[in-house]
């Protein structure tokens, strides 16, 4: 079973993003960066099939050079195969960036034999576009389902759960599919001090692809105007538990 | 020309989210002076269709076709496309939830045009738009320009307040057979599974939400019985799910739930931002902290110092008091 | 959210371990009217006590940490916020092993119980640890871990309670205020913040890695700069869990890369002081708000840290399989000499500082900063290592905090020699015989910012003359060389000739001059023009603040000269007690008067070759300065001794230096004149004679009873600690300044060892410590070779009953016991004790 699980470094940032000056991208003097939250269970839960279906999993990154750093992180927990696709500019727009995976893909696959599964995370932590992956299954002709929690592979189909308000939706995808993954699949694990270190020796494959720009253009990053709210004490401790109810009785809440 | 905009609704119920998207979409319209039209698909379009024909739009088009059983993002994104073609849509429009952002993104990658997710503005000017879009759940905003014969966009969800249109006349329903490959019901949802019955972390009025001041899983008892005593449901922060102390369903934040209550109680939770994103469309918001200065707390509408561990018992007691008095 | 106050008696600047032990000690104290503020949230403002490893391991060379240390474990027990596991040193290397004899020492010294171990002992303690690759261990059964935030939260209410303190967090500093009196002082007057102005009489900042940047706010300058440690948080590990404990087995520190392992809990902590010098500047310390974890706490850079992983796993394989789930940069601050910087800024009037303190030792010094602001100088311990007024300007400079702390970083658990030098960014003040002196050969050794020559190789070839024994171990002949005992003994025979061109002078002028001068010094100032004398400067307590020379120079003209390490201390202290009516001005003319000390049998045929000056004991007697030209340059002759041989220190204008130095080289060849390095000066020359040495013997936390230098009446005038002063004068004393020797200096290996003066402790017969009646040990002070009577010698305080000429008792080095004899107790040399040489 091959699996291939689409990441994205990302910065991250504590309880205020700070921009650059010139408002183009987030400003990371103090920040590390890490693989955006819904494809770091992308990349567990491909780590755990392939325990369970003895495969092969294979980590791609569209950005810039530094992006090593979560391809080796993946590999920190038990992935195969890095692929870096480097790119110079900060972000590519969704198009360009689903065209230029659609055909590293693509090549990977002629010469390496087809992926049985593809991972997306449903949105990336940052410009959160919720397309990429779409856009790329599209391009391959593949099905793919987002916002999925839950993955059982079967000969030939993989069943996939999509939480939905109160319960889940379930979805039969025949093989080779892909699916966007969700935090809450799995707990990821960490790496352990073995496998950061057998990292390092992963062979890193690195891929130069163009692609046209998309219709998507950024102008500027810029933070909302914070919201200034008046925090009104109700009181403190047990004692403010009337008060409470009475706000409770006042906004209607209580049936 | 129109403006379409994609309603979701659940077996003729129209969602919330149905007619934020209307509400949003409506000006646009307005403004381009194009036809704004509403794209309905599946089970019970057309009890569906006259809660929107009463919310005031005129015309409703609603997707039949054997294939059509069940929600599936290509095969509705296939239905959409051919929707969009046969009337000519300048603008494609839905709300940003989980669904209306993956059919759209389906619309999309066929169009071959731009998606923007998660607007809360746009002005669009001929094959031209310009929008401010969140990034980080919120934490940050993206100015974006987009170039495309058809405009494609979501809206942030819970941005705006839905408001009835003024339409003049009656609204119709048109049925389209769009022309559909059975492969792409592949996709389709086979099976649902309701795991809670009732109220849930996105329709529940009051959601009682601990964070790491609560201390265990089994500190979350207290907080359990509030909620049931309220008829709400209990949330968490992330720190909680990645303790282990509750299920990441009960996460309110970025990658978790976005809430958007009545009121959210808000218990030993300091409200870092990707809590704070997810929790932020609440109509008001109570936060209980022995932190004065926590963000919960500054950020909050309404506080309470002290421990929750006092304060919830002491809330559900007050709540029981007055109900058998 | 109470409203913010308008004004205070004190504002305390952080609620890390240390501004919150200081408040709670200051609340102790009697102050009242504490307003305490941090930017960031309680109890973890995020600096870096919120991601300390809260563990002390309690031997330390330095005197003072370990006082320190002590008295803060102490004061984590009594608050019962302490674990007692024990902590191991391993060693990997033989040299390592050697350090762990030293420790046991220093261990002795301070009676903290430990003892060495074989691999396998160690491996007894801690089961998981690989004892294959260990060559043994220090136990240290005391090695103990606390809860600092707690401790900073109980010390905080202690002071809540006794309705002394008001705390508020999230509270930024943004600006501090000052007023200026009539001669220039600044003052501290108000601080404001972005809740609102405070007016305060008094402000401390303890904001650790951000202190600077507080400080400079105000004018005035703290200096440290953050550093990066990297931790990493390992786990879960079954055998530890099974403990059930926060910390069941004991640290284990892996001494060799530099790298300790911490149980917390069901994990392992792995922490390192081993990769490069990762050094930020404060201005790029994220707030609270944009930090991922916290401010302190940056994102690992993880390839820094990969060489420790793997040698944590080859100690103990199970952490290669354990998680890592935290890991990170976090920040500490780190000194220009790696001590704390503490006490009054010296650009700031009340403006504190309690800065680059660990966990280990905060509430002690929390307690020390406490009673320094409450007494004018802390009682707990001797401060002067400490004392951020130790710092020149030169050692403030920004450039200069970084090199040094970049060198000392990962000495952290070096081996460091009690004599090492300072490698980088040297040669910042230089005498104008410079360039002579390295022509010469000279070692040049660093005193603070000052390069002295410690010996010179020009004097090689003495060695052979002389016959002066290499020493036999490495450790004892690093940082020294023969050559010193050889210009010893050509100083003893002919002259030598002494750069003192580092000796700090300030000129203390105007109608007040002669009552201040008075007012620092125990010994009468307001003696006949001419007259120099020699004098310590106490502490309000009656301990030596000081210990230097005034000379009388003219009606209402002071001079000061006092040594290198102490010009900043000194000059600190003398602007803090000046009268503000303008009647007195102090000068530093330490870079207008360069000094050549001129000694040995010969030194008053030399000099008179070169002057018509009467150098006769009737023309220049001892103890008076006459001026006159020497060479054709206006000099002042000072007839004083510190190396126990006639001589003059000769003062002189900086540029005219050179060529006074010229005459007296060229007019003592025929004499047989050597240049005689500080090795001589500092250290043999003096110790033959017993002079005393500000730092070693003298420190406040000794008087001058004790130190035998009480002259037989006390002066009129008032002075700082003359209350004190006449008190002791009346007690017998607890401690007697004593001069030993060290009978047998031969080791179990049969190799002869020199004893460095690190603090080794004199034991009775019987091996137990030997500690005074106010609880102070007795210790090496000072130790050094005495050529001229072919002995080593060392100093120690005794108690009366042992401090009586013929006593043996014992000296401890490098874990083995070496006889020693009380050769002199109380003042005088063990050499020339009747001062015959210094009368020519």
């Amino acid at each position: 079973m091959k699996i291939l699980v689409c990441v994205k470094r990302v910065p991250a940032p504590g309880a205020r993003i700070n921009v650059t000056e010139d408002g183009f991208e987030v400003d990371s003097t103090h920040l590390g960066f890490t693989t955006s939250p819904h494809e770091e269970c992308a990349v567990e839960e491909a780590v755990q099939i392939a325990e369970v279906h003895d495969g092969e999993v294979t980590v791609i990154t569209l950005g810039p050079e530094a992006a090593e750093e979560q391809l080796r992180y993946a590999a920190s927990v038990g992935v195969n195969n890095l692929v870096l696709l480097p790119i110079d500019e900060v972000d590519w727009d969704p198009q360009r960036t689903a065209d230029a995976l659609t055909k590293a893909i693509t090549e990977i696959e002629i010469s390496e034999g087809a992926f049985d599964l593809i991972l997306f995370g449903n949105e990336s932590a940052d410009s959160g576009g919720f397309q990429v992956g779409i856009r790329v299954s599209h391009q391959l002709g593949r099905p793919i389902v987002n916002g999925i929690k839950n993955i059982e592979i079967s000969d030939s189909e993989v069943e996939a759960h999509r939480e939905i308000d109160g319960g889940f939706e379930v979805y039969k995808l025949p093989l080779p599919a892909a699916l966007g993954v969700k935090e809450g699949i799995n707990l990821p694990r960490y790496p352990t001090m073995k496998g950061r270190l057998a990292s390092k020796k992963v062979e890193l494959k690195t891929l130069e692809f163009s692609a046209e720009n998309g219709g998507q253009k950024r102008s500027k990053l810029h933070r909302p105007q914070e919201q200034v709210s008046e925090t009104v004490i109700l009181g403190t401790g047990p004692e403010a538990a009337p008060a409470i109810v009475d706000l409770l009785e006042e906004l209607g809440v209580l049936q | 020309m129109t403006l379409l905009v994609l309603c979701d609704h659940d077996r003729g119920v129209v969602s919330d989210s149905a007619y934020e998207a209307l509400t949003f979409a409506k000006p646009i319209s307005d403004s381009e002076n194009i036809s704004l039209q509403a794209v309905l698909i599946g089970q019970g379009a057309e009890e569906a269709a006259k809660s929107i024909i009463s919310f005031g739009v005129e015309t409703v088009n609603i997707a039949t076709h054997e294939c059509l059983t069940d929600y599936g993002p290509e095969i509705w994104g296939e239905a959409v496309k051919q929707i969009a073609n046969e009337n000519a849509a300048k603008i494609i429009v839905s709300c940003g939830t989980d669904r209306g952002n993956e059919v759209l993104a389906h619309v999309a990658a066929r169009l071959e045009m731009p998606f923007l997710a998660n607007c809360r503005n746009i002005q669009i000017e001929g094959n031209s738009s310009s929008a401010t879009r969140i990034q980080w759940g919120g934490s940050l905003l993206e100015d974006v320009t987009s170039n495309a014969e058809v405009q494609i966009f979501s809206v942030e969800h819970h941005s705006t307040d839905p408001q009835p249109l003024s339409a003049s006349g009656d609204g119709r329903i048109v049925n389209f057979e769009p022309d559909l490959d059975s492969q792409l019901t592949r996709t389709l949802v086979v099976d649902r599974v309701v795991r809670t019955h009732g109220i849930t972390l996105t329709t529940a009025p009051v959601v009682v939400g601990g964070g790491r001041g609560v201390g265990s899983a089994e500190g979350f008892a207290s907080l359990e019985e509030l909620a049931e005593e309220i008829g709400g449901v209990v949330g968490c922060s992330r720190a909680v799910t990645n303790n282990g102390w509750r299920p990441h369903s009960d996460q309110v934040g970025q990658t978790g739930t976005r809430i958007a209550p009545e009121i959210y109680i808000a218990s030993g939770i300091s409200g870092a931002i990707q809590h704070w994103v997810g929790a932020m469309a609440a109509k008001n918001i109570l936060a209980i902290n022995t932190d004065p200065e926590a963000n919960m707390v500054t950020k909050a509408g309404y506080a309470v110092l002290g421990d929750l561990h006092e304060v919830i018992p002491a809330i559900t007691a007050e709540l029981r008091n007055r109900r058998n008095s | 959210m109470s409203d913010f106050p308008e004004n205070a008696k004190v504002v305390v600047i952080g609620a890390g371990i240390v501004g919150n032990c200081l408040v709670g000690h200051l609340s102790d104290l009697g102050w009242t009217d504490i307003v305490q503020i941090d930017k960031g949230p309680l109890p973890n403002p995020g600096g870096s006590t919120g991601h300390a490893s809260n563990f002390i391991f309690p031997v330390d060379h330095n005197k003072e940490m370990a006082f320190l240390t002590a008295e803060s474990q102490q004061q984590y027990g009594d608050l019962g916020l302490q674990n007692v596991p024990g902590g191991i040193e391993v060693a990997r290397d033989e040299v390592r092993l050697e350090e762990f004899r030293r420790r046991m020492t220093s261990a002795k010294a301070w009676g903290i119980e430990s003892e060495l171990l074989t691999p396998d002992q160690v491996k007894e303690l801690v089961p998981f640890i690989n004892e294959e690759i260990i060559i043994g261990g220090f136990y240290t059964p005391g090695v103990s871990v606390v809860d600092s935030l707690e401790t900073g939260t109980q010390m905080r209410l202690r002071a809540q309670d006794g309705g002394n303190l008001e705390v508020f967090a999230n509270t930024e500093v943004l600006d501090i205020e000052t007023t200026e009196d009539q001669i220039g002082i600044k003052k501290v007057s108000a601080v404001v913040t972005s809740r609102g102005r405070i007016e305060a009489e008094y402000v401390v900042i303890a904001c650790g890695v951000w202190s600077d940047r507080v400080a400079n706010m105000a004018g005035a300058t703290i200096p440290l700069t953050p550093a990066v440690h990297q931790m990493a948080d390992v786990g879960p590990i079954d055998v530890l869990a099974e403990t059930n404990n926060e910390i069941g087995y004991p640290i284990v520190r892996d001494m060799d890369t530099f790298c300790y392992e911490r149980q917390t809990a069901g994990s392992m902590e792995v922490g390192s002081y081993a990769h490069r010098p990762i050094l930020h500047h404060p201005d790029s310390i994220p707030s609270n708000e944009e930090a991922a974890l916290s401010p302190t706490e940056l994102p690992l850079s993880q390839d820094d840290f990969d060489p420790q992983m793997e040698q944590a796993i080859e100690l103990m394989d199970m952490l290669g399989d354990a998680e890592i789930k935290y890991a990170i940069d976090g920040l500490l601050s780190l000194t220009p000499d790696a001590m704390p910087v503490l006490g009054e800024t010296v650009e700031v009037e009340n403006l504190w500082s309690a800065a680059a303190v660990w966990v280990k030792e905060g509430p002690g010094i929390a307690q020390l900063v406490a009673e320094w602001m409450t007494y004018g100088y802390p009682h707990l311990t001797d401060p002067h290592g400490s004392d951020i007024a130790r710092l020149y300007p030169e050692e403030r400079d920004y450039e200069h905090v970084c090199a040094r702390a970049s060198e000392h970083f990962n000495k952290t658990y070096g081996i460091v020699h009690p004599g090492e030098q300072w490698e980088s960014n040297r040669g910042k003040a230089k005498s104008p015989f410079y360039s002579r002196e390295e022509e010469l050969g000279a070692v040049f050794f660093e005193a603070r910012i000052w390069e002295r020559p410690q010996w010179y190789e020009h004097n090689a070839q003495l060695v052979e003359k002389y016959g002066i024994q290499e020493r036999e171990t490495e450790w004892d002949s690093r940082w020294w060389s023969p050559i010193i005992n050889a210009e010893h003994l050509a100083l003893r025979e002919n002259v030598g000739m002494v750069d003192l061109s580092a000796f700090q002078i300030f000129d203390i002028t105007g109608s007040g001059a002669i009552e201040f001068a008075e007012y620092l010094a125990v010994n009468k100032i307001d003696v006949p023009v001419g007259r120099a004398v020699y004098t310590p400067w106490l502490t309000q307590n009656g301990g030596f603040h000081s210990d230097l020379t005034m000379m009388r120079l003219g009606e209402n003209h002071v001079r000061v000269v006092t040594g290198a390490f102490d010009g900043g201390r000194d000059s600190f202290w003398m602007r803090k007690h000046m009268p503000r009516d303008g009647s007195v001005t102090v000068v530093d003319k330490t870079r207008e008067i360069c000094t050549i000390g001129l000694w040995g049998p010969k030194a008053p045929e030399v000099l008179q070759q070169l002057t018509n000056l009467d150098l006769s004991q009737e023309g220049s007697p001892y103890g008076h300065v006459i001026d006159g030209e020497v060479a054709g340059v206006e000099c002042s002759l000072f007839r004083i001794s510190y190396v126990g041989d006639t001589g003059w220190e000769i003062y002189t204008s900086w540029e005219e230096g050179p060529i006074l130095w010229d005459a007296l080289w060229e007019t003592g060849q025929e004499h047989g004149i050597v240049p005689v390095g500080i090795g001589v000066y500092g250290l043999t020359g003096r110790m033959e004679k017993s002079y005393r040495l500000m730092g070693a013997e003298l420190e406040s936390e000794y008087n001058p009873v004790e130190a035998g230098l009480a002259r037989p009446k006390v002066k009129a005038a008032d002075f700082i600690g003359k209350d004190a002063y006449l008190k002791m004068r009346d007690e017998d004393p607890a401690a007697i300044l004593c001069t030993l020797t060290v009978e047998d200096l031969t080791d179990s290996q049969g190799r002869k060892r020199y004893m460095q003066g690190g603090n080794e402790p004199i034991l009775t017969l019987d091996n137990d410590r030997i500690v005074d009646s106010k609880g102070r040990v007795s210790r090496v002070t000072t130790a050094g070779n005495a050529p001229s009577v072919g002995k080593h010698v060392l100093m120690s305080y005794l108690p009366p009953e042992y401090a009586v000429e013929g006593t043996k008792l014992q000296v401890m080095y490098m874990n083995e016991f070496f006889p020693v004899e009380v050769a002199v107790a109380g003042s005088g040399g063990i050499f020339d004790p009747d001062d015959l040489r210094m009368k020519g």
